[in-house]
């Protein structure tokens, strides 16, 4: 188990335990007293650290080795599921993955960023980091959904674009701007889910929704933390206190309006329990599907508009 | 308070947005250091006569530059505000008074109807010597009601683009607002009104991914630094050096994401022949009441 710096007094708890889980299986002592004891210490020592995360400790959590991908989430979710490649003009990109899946009877077209769970595949999916060709394949996708009448749903979990000279060349930056423009008008629901890293236009570019919802240990941010740090204090050490001034917690969002909902996760992260986690991501897809298709696509289009439009706070001053 | 008041009159002159170029009788270019007059300069659109460069202008030259004298500015009453109590070196509220008091009653997007030889026009151009240019919520504000604007009574859209990108104090809404300017040229492009996108130097970030690039023509300004992310961060990236003229206008035109460049001299002209060639009609009347 790889325990995060604010976890440290739980690694002592749990080393204890694993000891006295042994001498019980030797079979010597009964300790299944202790055990129970002990758990019991450690469930309140979690909830004591985790009901009072920072904003930094919840974009380190984001970030947790362990912490479940999307294919695992579609997995976990569909019963049956088709991946689908490349963008049709250049590439396919291993940042972004997507396809065709059933959860319960629905058919829904699934798109999201895949990070890699070792230092191979790490590599192979660029750290979750899409080129253009990625944010283009997810735009075929869900013109593929809108085209079949099939509800669009994104999960998000990405460090940023990557910043590239090929990402350059290939346009970047009209392929998130493509992306934004034509998820405006897609004639099918799309539901978003931030389910780890929410960073910048890098996220945004599959991150428009009719609904937008983030995982309890999950931000969105223009910036992340250390590169904010580094423009506005001109040195990474401020990162905590960038996460501060960010805002950027699903608690945060959710009171400013810009999500809709958070999506409970188990008790120290998502990746303690992520069948759990996926167990209640999929409840909540189903519930919201269900909502979502009883709304006629024009005035689906027209609340999706709106929901937009009015996002952002100003002044205007009278005379 | 002096620009409330002539707000209330309704029609504005160059002369009403204060000058973004440097008082003084000499002009030093900062591409050769060619020295010539402000005079000089001026008469030749800020551009140096010697090697070419294009001197950073704002809003107002823009506006004296492409309408035809008169214009009406709009949603100037917007103002920008520190409602995160965003605080880093500085508060974000000291920031936007700093900004006030160099650029008093103005914003980092300047929005005017106009006309452009006869033909009515609505331009937002971004102001780099607002912060930065940055994209906060007044930006993304003001480009949806320009749209609006435009819809409502039938006009084609100009944006100039000079930005470093999303405004950082304002967080996730300054994230947002590249999603909902874009919604909103969607709706522009919905109604069939043409959106002209003129990149110049620097367009870089959320602008860059979100309405510059969603123009029905895409242009820009020569040697402009146009990108997603900043030449320093790709460096930083790759642990390489750049290609030269990476980035540049001349390396998107080359890559296929401009239609053209165009030397500021040209702009008039060249945003002219786009409206006549897009057909674009409009009984849009230049009144003070509008």
């Amino acid at each position: 188990m790889v325990f995060l710096e604010f976890e440290k007094p739980l690694e002592k708890l749990h080393e204890q335990l694993e000891k006295l889980i042994q001498i019980n299986e030797e079979g010597e002592l009964d300790m299944s007293d202790k055990i129970k004891e002990l758990e019991n210490k450690i469930n309140k020592k979690s909830k004591e650290i985790f009901s009072n995360l920072s904003g930094w400790e919840r974009v380190q959590l984001s970030r947790h080795p362990q912490r479940p991908y999307t294919e695992f989430y579609i997995e976990h979710i569909t019963t049956k599921f088709v991946e689908l490649h490349g963008d049709r003009y250049f590439n396919d990109d291993k940042a972004i993955i997507g396809g065709l899946g059933k959860i319960g009877t629905q058919s829904v077209v699934i798109v999201g960023q895949q990070k890699g769970t070792n230092t191979k595949m790490r590599q192979y999916r660029n750290f979750g980091m899409a080129n253009p060709d990625g944010y283009r394949k997810a735009l075929r996708l869900m013109k593929l959904a809108e085209k079949f009448k099939l509800p669009v749903i994104t999960l998000i979990d990405t460090p940023g674009a990557y910043p590239g000279i090929e990402a350059e060349e290939r346009g970047q930056a009209e392929a998130i701007a493509r992306n934004l423009f034509e998820m405006a008008n897609l004639r099918t629901p799309i539901l978003a889910y931030v389910i780890g890293e929410g960073a910048s236009g890098g996220a945004l570019g599959i991150g428009i929704g009719d609904k937008v919802f983030m995982l309890e240990n999950t931000w969105y941010s223009v910036i992340s933390p250390e590169n904010c740090s580094t423009i506005l204090w001109r040195t990474w050490d401020y990162k905590e206190t960038a996460a501060e001034a960010l805002k950027l917690t699903p608690e945060h969002m959710l009171e400013f309006g810009l999500i809709e909902d958070i999506v409970k996760e188990p008790l120290g992260g998502a990746h303690k329990d992520p069948e759990k986690m996926a167990k209640t991501l999929k409840a909540h897809i189903v519930k919201q599907l269900k909502e979502i298709n009883e709304i006629d696509t024009d005035t689906l289009l027209k609340n999706r508009i709106e929901r937009y439009k009015n996002i952002g706070e100003f002044e205007e001053v009278t005379e | 308070m002096g620009w409330f008041k002539r707000l209330k009159k309704g029609v504005q002159t160059s002369s009403n947005l204060k000058k973004d170029t440097p008082d003084g009788l000499w002009f030093k270019c900062k591409g050769c250091g060619h020295t010539t007059t402000n005079k000089d300069i001026s008469e030749h659109f800020y551009v140096c006569p010697k090697c070419g460069f294009h001197e950073r202008i704002g809003p107002g030259e823009y506006f004296k530059i492409i309408f035809d004298g008169k214009y009406i500015r709009l949603f100037a009453n917007l103002k920008s505000k520190d409602f995160l109590n965003f605080t880093d070196l500085k508060s974000y509220g000291d920031r936007l008074k700093a900004a006030d008091k160099k650029k008093p009653g103005r914003e980092a997007i300047e929005v005017a109807v106009g006309k452009v030889k006869q033909k009515p026009l609505v331009i937002a151009a971004m102001d780099f010597a607002y912060i930065g240019g940055s994209m906060g919520s007044v930006v993304g504000e003001k480009i949806s009601r320009a749209v609006d604007y435009c819809i409502e009574n039938r006009l084609p859209l100009l944006i100039i683009s000079k930005s470093g990108g999303a405004r950082m104090m304002e967080s996730a809404f300054s994230l947002m607002q590249m999603a909902k300017t874009s919604i909103q040229l969607a709706q522009l492009s919905n109604a069939g009104l043409p959106f002209f996108s003129l990149m110049t130097n620097p367009t870089t970030g959320g602008v860059t991914a979100s309405f510059a690039m969603l123009g029905d023509i895409n242009f820009a300004e020569p040697k402009a630094l146009i990108g997603f992310a900043g030449p320093r961060v790709i460096k930083e990236t790759i642990k390489k050096d750049l290609p030269e003229g990476f980035q540049t206008s001349e390396f998107l035109l080359d890559h296929g994401f401009l239609d053209f460049i165009t030397h500021r001299k040209d702009l008039k002209d060249t945003i002219n022949d786009l409206i006549v060639l897009f057909n674009t009609k409009s009984d849009f009347k230049l009144t003070e009441d509008k």
